[in-house]
């Protein structure tokens, strides 16, 4: 015999102890400070003088905020070997060319394998899908191979060629692709004699927004952090978080410039991410695998 | 209609009725044909010409001979550090993987009834150390080796200590803090699976298990949470996974390259040490494939596990 249930406003009202919410609470608040502190600290830093930088015993917070850090970062950006617009014109282009290729190629391809039954298709996704237990540092050797057989070392194909066909790009599309565009709805469009590369153009992008944000802000990130490559030689093609890295190595004397370069660097991805929670969220939420 | 609808037909046979679907599919492989094109170059191939290379000798110079399994002797027989770096990266994985995947789906757990501004604001604070670049590396300032590190520094003026502790160059200290630090840039992907996993479960279903008897949260998280996102922790899985296997470069940035003593030494540093240093190509295509072996074997393990959840 179940209980009597407690309602409120006809709703059944879950179990939910007190004692629950408060270990809950705690919890979170633990944990939520051993990953925002750090973040925390790296913010401080960047706004502290030198002599605040360099003070025994270390203080958590700033005194006497200051912004000095990021003009002397400015400064030293100007003395670099190669002029630093070059190496933010190089992660943005690279950045900005393979993030677009990806977000055709994946989502042609994801549509051809969601909504078009062809022998091969699902041989395919499930390639795809078993990929993404491989890290790509394991085979960055072989791909070196590859590259310089195709003569694409030390250009910047070398970077955004690969970044066209990832393996998390497809299948977050495919996934969306299956739960939110009804096949009824491209059925229709064929017989009114919309060809295929139309009928997934001009119909079933449209309805998978929140997914192809998703890929293009993950796509987006994964290009933009990326540091010193072992495809890239010339000093000329390097990435804007190599060249922040070679300040950050220059030690004690730009401790506070190095800060200020991290904070700038975070800034961009993490600026995008609040813009587009709520549709990766969405797009998330067919990310699960059955089998 | 008829073109549009596969039938099987009697009189042809199976290789033929494919062919047939493949020409009427055409439109389909132009489609996936760049996608795929550039993914077998690049993915594909490179997991193959490692399984190959791993048979041979061959160092990017001279012309490869086939060696047969001299690499695989060699790694499990003669090498020392392999031993060292295949304990250590077994260590992590088994702490960071399982720690960082229980984290995400316990705070997407803990999060999953807030008000949504309230559970935006915390989901950021929980992800933005994953997707900002070598933002970690404050750990490095954090437990810096001299009196200005944070740590050392309040340890010295509390008197707790008398002499700095140098972390990161320490055999003791270097692996249970690059542990931490994994586990604080690992609330990836995963972390954002759990979440949408979690507010897609449809509330009736809570209050259904509440009539049937389900008595306190941790009853419904068992046997109607965790069973209804089996999806999501399948896929979470996979990439808690594939990140506790191939983080090496967390270990490098903060304890340079060797870490003291091999402390810290990962499959992935041996392997670059061998294939982008002494170009040992053959030999670092054998660390390669043992690594994927791992990597698989390590996922049909979570499979099973994962299908034991709400039973």
């Amino acid at each position: 015999m179940a209980k009597k249930l407690r309602t409120r406003k006809h709703k059944v009202v879950l179990n939910r102890s007190a004692g629950g919410d408060a270990g809950i609470t705690l919890m979170l608040t633990l944990l939520g400070a051993f990953m925002f502190l750090p973040m925390l600290y790296v913010v401080l830093q960047s706004l502290k003088p030198l002599d605040e930088l360099w003070m025994f015993p270390p203080r958590f917070f700033v005194r006497n905020p200051t912004l000095k850090n990021y003009r002397d970062l400015f400064t030293l950006m100007n003395t670099s070997w190669v002029p630093f617009s070059r190496y933010i014109f190089n992660t943005v282009f690279t950045s900005v060319v393979g993030t677009f290729g990806n977000l055709l190629l994946s989502s042609m391809a994801a549509y051809a394998m969601a909504k078009i039954k062809f022998p091969g298709g699902k041989t395919m996704f499930k390639t795809v899908r078993t990929s993404l237990m491989f890290h790509s540092t394991v085979t960055a050797i072989t791909s070196f191979i590859i590259m310089s057989a195709l003569h694409l070392i030390d250009t910047y194909w070398a970077i955004i060629i690969p970044a066209w066909a990832t393996s998390l790009g497809l299948y977050l599309m495919k996934q969306f692709m299956e739960t939110n565009v009804s096949d009824a709805v491209l059925e229709s469009a064929r017989l009114d004699g919309a060809t295929e590369f139309k009928t997934f153009w001009v119909i079933a992008m449209p309805m998978v927004k929140p997914a192809w944000l998703t890929l293009i802000i993950y796509s987006f990130q994964d290009l933009w952090n990326k540091g010193s490559s072992i495809y890239i030689h010339s000093e000329q093609l390097k990435s804007f978080n190599y060249a922040i890295g070679q300040i950050m190595a220059g030690g004690i004397k730009r401790a506070g410039a190095s800060a200020a370069s991290t904070v700038i660097m975070m800034l961009v991805p993490i600026m995008v991410f609040v813009i587009s929670q709520s549709n990766i969220i969405e797009t998330m939420g067919s990310s699960g695998m059955k089998d | 209609m008829s073109k549009k609808k596969a039938v099987i037909r009697s009189d042809m046979t199976r290789a033929q009725w494919t062919w047939k679907e493949m020409k009427r599919n055409k439109v389909a492989y132009f489609m996936v044909a760049p996608y795929m094109l550039i993914f077998t170059l690049f993915t594909i191939v490179p997991v193959l010409l490692s399984v190959v290379i791993s048979f041979t000798d061959f160092n990017l110079l001279e012309i490869p001979n086939f060696v047969f399994f001299d690499n695989y002797i060699r790694l499990f027989l003669d090498d020392d550090i392999f031993v060292i770096a295949c304990k250590n990266t077994l260590i992590f994985a088994i702490i960071v993987g399982p720690a960082s995947y229980m984290m995400s789906l316990m705070v997407a757990w803990f999060i999953n009834e807030l008000p949504p501004k309230i559970r935006a604001i915390v989901t950021l604070i929980f992800y933005a150390p994953s997707i900002s670049g070598q933002v970690y590396l404050i750990w490095g300032t954090l437990f810096s080796g001299d009196s200005y590190g944070w740590v050392n520094g309040i340890l010295l003026d509390l008197g707790l200590i008398t002499e700095e502790i140098q972390f990161f160059q320490d055999a003791d200290w270097v692996m249970p803090l690059c542990i931490v630090v994994a586990i604080w840039t690992s609330l990836g992907t995963s972390f954002l699976s759990f979440i949408a996993g979690l507010q897609g479960i449809d509330r009736s279903m809570y209050e259904a298990g509440a009539v049937d008897g389900v008595r306190n949260r941790w009853q419904e998280l068992w046997y109607i949470t965790l069973p209804s996102m089996r999806p999501q922790l399948m896929f979470g899985a996979i990439m808690s996974i594939t990140s506790a296997f191939g983080f090496g470069g967390v270990v490098t940035a903060l304890c340079g390259f060797p870490s003291v003593d091999y402390a810290a030494h990962t499959i992935m540093h041996h392997l670059d040490d061998y294939g982008g240093q002494r170009f040992e190509v053959g030999y670092s295509s054998a660390i390669a494939v043992v690594l994927f072996a791992i990597m698989i074997g390590a996922n049909m393990l979570v499979k099973k596990v994962l299908s034991k959840v709400g039973q």
